[in-house]
């Protein structure tokens, strides 16, 4: 199969991110590489539960003293519908509509941003106030979990950035589909994990 | 003629070696690179055993003792004996399974870059202030409170190192879902492919929890947080936890690939069918399976109630059931077979009663109560030295001999092999035995000299002269690899005479682009199939001789690596040099441009074309 082939939406195939071997790799590689990073993740809700509250004795620090839920819900909903809308990026990539894709991919980012933004402002605001990385076990634990998920954002927006730019002038091809799809699987999983966090995080903290 | 005949300068060899994408050539870094840190960390067991080899011993310090151990540990297990069977993995499964390549031969590459640099990373430690000093196992408590930078470079080290490892794992998962030949159906796989499988996928599973607690130890003594600090609410026993759901499962990504290439060895010599393959490939499966349920049986001592060791305890039993029905299926390979007792078999028959002697001490440690005395005792020792040398070492010697034509087209000298074999045989059991009875008699792990009067004198003499043994055998097996190489007689195809699977069936020296036409796999032991048919041809294909698409080589691999390891050093000297950051930041840009560069690329690689490979067939 020829990468430089050009395709219209009729000859597009269905499944264009899996028409090559490379492709076909792409995908498997990164569903099991998702697969690694769910125990990654796993690992550090592990440790973030076991040291959730735990500090020095006399830590003025808790769950319920810390968590704003409005915040934190005005940014799941930026994440959650940043998953749709890479979505519909997919929908229009399956349809041979390299336009749609790319703005679709460019609102994605957009809400992630805004999402990254309010991260940042969340954590300033809990140093501000005292609640700094080597405070305590449960800060460290907090912002290492919470940190690491927020790397993962900067990381897919960089990825997706960087895709849309590139390819902005050459359109579709069996070559740069698979990049595409991987792409939105990421951010899938970035929106999956996030999910975790504020129940297990901000939802849990608050209530019990 | 195809480029691998081509006379090089050495400039353009080592380049090619540094560029190289090829599945075959990154074999033999990994195994040369495993090879050089496996005389390194024999040459600090021989430290240990000089040590103790008479009562109060003052060769070596207290503290230099506990970075020898240290550091042989850590680097037998990562840097020796996972990269070296990665390495037969790389030259053997992507032809067993008649593929071109591994799935990602960029990925491939950078796997091993990152491996290397990993580790001498670590090794840097000896020259820049002292190696780490806490065990191979570096438990917090004892970690954080080291002193110097030893465990920073431990930590960063097999951060580096496991990076490479986690990667090559899904490469070589892909490469087998995706990649076999028509007609290699999963039942149909080899058992070294087998093994492979199911170690990456325990790699896949594995490796993650180590990354994070390494991640949690260079935080918590570079970053200033407290994962580990009990005053600041923090909790030790996470980071045992994390090491062994790591840890365990890394001890079957170790045998597992062992099982594969004897399960090939006594077929081949045996001249054989695996006696019950389908029951060995569930076995191989249910035994990656139980790895994962069994971490805590290494911290039975540590408190976490009658409730955790019972449930840990009966899993760790359990393991033995699928690890017997393996043995007891050798052993019915070989019964009725016609035997020929080359190397390669004679360390597979040595394997079975060695590994034998480890599985039984290993049931009777997963019983808790038995284990409370046994903890932290010589007898831990003699037992994890009984499965990892009596299983893993001796297949990666077996391997070596087995697989050293298919790698490089000459045959090592029968006869040095076998004086290699009975030397290392004989002095691993006079050194490993009779720890089992020190342990017995109370002397526990780690400790740098006993006193004349507990009498441990003898026992701990015998095993130093064992050791000697040892290194006798492996610089016989040296010598045998530099007369080999000097002598430089190629072996021709099937060198065996008996191969039965696709990897023996590509002629020899195998050329650059695997197969010339993938074959079509017709059954189990396929070659042995065409064979026992009288196929002239050697194997059937699976299509006529077209072009083939190949990979373009790549310095960025090697650049990227390069960034982590300079990253590395910012992270290790933060908060105490200035320029610390600054580097820190540089090697993570490098890393991180020559990502972004590898992405926006195009990189489409190259045809070798049908004509060219229509002539080369004439000229042979």
């Amino acid at each position: 199969m020829d990468f430089n082939t050009k395709y219209t939406p009729q000859t597009w195939p269905e499944h264009p991110e899996q028409v090559t071997l490379e492709g076909k790799n792409k995908f498997l590689g990164f569903w099991l590489f998702l697969g690694g990073e769910t125990v990654l993740f796993a690992s550090l809700f592990a440790t973030y539960l076991a040291l959730k509250n735990k500090g020095p004795s006399g830590m003025e620090y808790s769950t319920q003293t810390l968590f704003e839920l409005p915040l934190v819900f005005v940014m799941t909903m930026l994440l959650l519908t940043s998953s749709l809308t890479s979505v519909y990026a997919m929908y229009h990539m399956k349809n041979h509509n390299f336009k749609g894709m790319q703005t679709w991919m460019a609102i994605t980012v957009l809400l992630g941003l805004g999402f990254l933004c309010l991260e940042i402002y969340e954590f300033n605001h809990y140093v501000h106030i005292g609640f700094t990385y080597g405070q305590s076990a449960f800060s460290s634990a907090f912002f290492t979990l919470v940190g690491t998920h927020g790397i993962h954002v900067v990381i897919g927006l960089v990825w997706i950035i960087l895709l849309i730019l590139r390819n902005a002038k050459r359109g579709f091809s069996l070559y740069n589909a698979p990049k595409y799809y991987t792409a939105s699987l990421y951010w899938h999983f970035i929106d999956v994990v996030w999910v975790f966090i504020f129940t297990v995080v901000y939802l849990m903290g608050v209530v019990g | 003629m195809s480029s691998i005949a081509k006379k090089k300068g050495f400039g353009a060899s080592v380049w090619d070696y540094l560029t190289t994408v090829d599945h075959k050539k990154i074999a033999i870094l990994y195994l040369a690179a495993g090879g050089l840190f496996f005389v390194i960390g024999g040459i600090e067991a021989m430290l240990i055993r000089i040590q103790l080899a008479k009562p109060d011993n003052d060769f070596v310090s207290a503290g230099l003792f506990n970075e020898i151990i240290t550091m042989h540990g850590t680097t037998m297990i990562f840097l020796a004996a996972m990269p070296i069977l990665f390495g037969f993995m790389n030259a053997v499964m992507p032809l067993q399974i008649g593929a071109r390549d591994v799935a990602f031969p960029f990925l491939n590459a950078l796997g091993f870059w990152l491996f290397l640099f990993g580790g001498i990373f670590l090794n840097l430690s000896w020259f820049m202030g002292g190696a780490p000093d806490a065990g191979w196992t570096s438990y917090a408590s004892l970690s954080l409170a080291s002193p110097g930078h030893g465990i920073d470079f431990y930590a960063l080290g097999l951060q580096i190192s496991g990076a490479g490892t986690y990667i090559g794992g899904i490469n070589f998962l892909v490469t087998i879902i995706n990649m076999r030949a028509p007609g290699m159906t999963y039942m149909r796989m080899p058992l070294m492919t087998w093994t492979t499988f199911v170690a990456s996928a325990l790699i896949l599973f594995a490796f993650p929890p180590l990354t994070i607690g390494l991640f949690f130890l260079i935080l918590d003594r570079m970053f200033g947080a407290n994962f580990f600090d009990h005053t600041m609410g923090g909790n030790t026993i996470i980071w045992e936890h994390l090491f062994w759901i790591f840890g365990h499962p890394e001890v079957y990504i170790l045998i597992l690939p062992a099982f594969g290439i004897f399960s090939e060895i006594f077929a081949l010599f045996s001249r054989k069918r695996l006696f019950g393959y389908s029951s060995m490939v569930f076995a191989t499966v249910l035994i990656g399976f139980l790895g994962f349920m069994v971490w805590a049986h290494h911290m039975f001592t540590v408190g976490l109630g009658p409730t955790a060791n019972a449930i840990f305890a009966v899993a760790t039993m359990a393991i033995a059931v699928p690890t017997g029905m393996k043995i007891f299926n050798w052993l019915l390979t070989i019964w009725g077979g016609s035997i020929k007792v080359t190397v390669p078999m004679l360390y597979a028959l040595g394997f079975i009663p060695s590994f034998v002697a480890g599985g039984v001490t290993g049931v009777m440690q997963a019983a808790a109560p038995l284990d409370y005395q046994l903890h932290d005792s010589y007898f831990i020792v003699a037992h994890f030295h009984y499965v990892i040398v009596g299983g893993v070492v001796l297949a990666i010697l077996a391997a070596l001999h087995l697989y050293w034509p298919l790698m490089f087209n000459q045959m090592l000298s029968e006869k040095l092999g076998k004086w290699t074999f009975w030397f290392f045989f004989i002095g691993f059991h006079m050194t490993f035995f009779i720890q089992h009875f020190l342990g017995l008699m109370g002397m526990p792990r780690r400790v740098f000299t006993f006193r004349a009067d507990q009498g441990w004198d003898l026992f701990n003499l015998i095993s130093s002269i064992g050791a000697v043994f040892m290194a006798i055998g492996v610089i016989i097996l040296v010598i045998n690899i530099i007369i080999t190489v000097a002598k430089n007689v190629p072996v021709g195809n099937d060198p065996w005479e008996d191969g039965r699977t696709l990897e023996w069936a590509i002629p020899q020296p195998v050329p650059f682009y695997n197969f010339k036409q993938t074959p079509l796999v017709r059954g189990l032991d396929t070659f042995w199939i065409e064979k026992q048919e009288g196929n002239k041809e050697g194997m059937t294909y699976a299509e006529p001789i077209s072009d083939i698409h190949m990979p373009n080589n790549s310095f960025i691999p090697f650049v990227m690596t390069v960034g982590l390891f300079v990253a590395a050093f910012g992270a290790l000297y933060n908060g105490e040099k200035t320029w610390a950051v600054p580097v820190l930041v540089l090697g993570l840009a490098i890393t991180l441009l020559s990502m972004a560069v590898r992405s926006l690329k195009d990189d489409h690689g190259y045809h070798i074309h049908k004509e060219d490979l229509m002539n080369e067939k004439g000229g042979k």
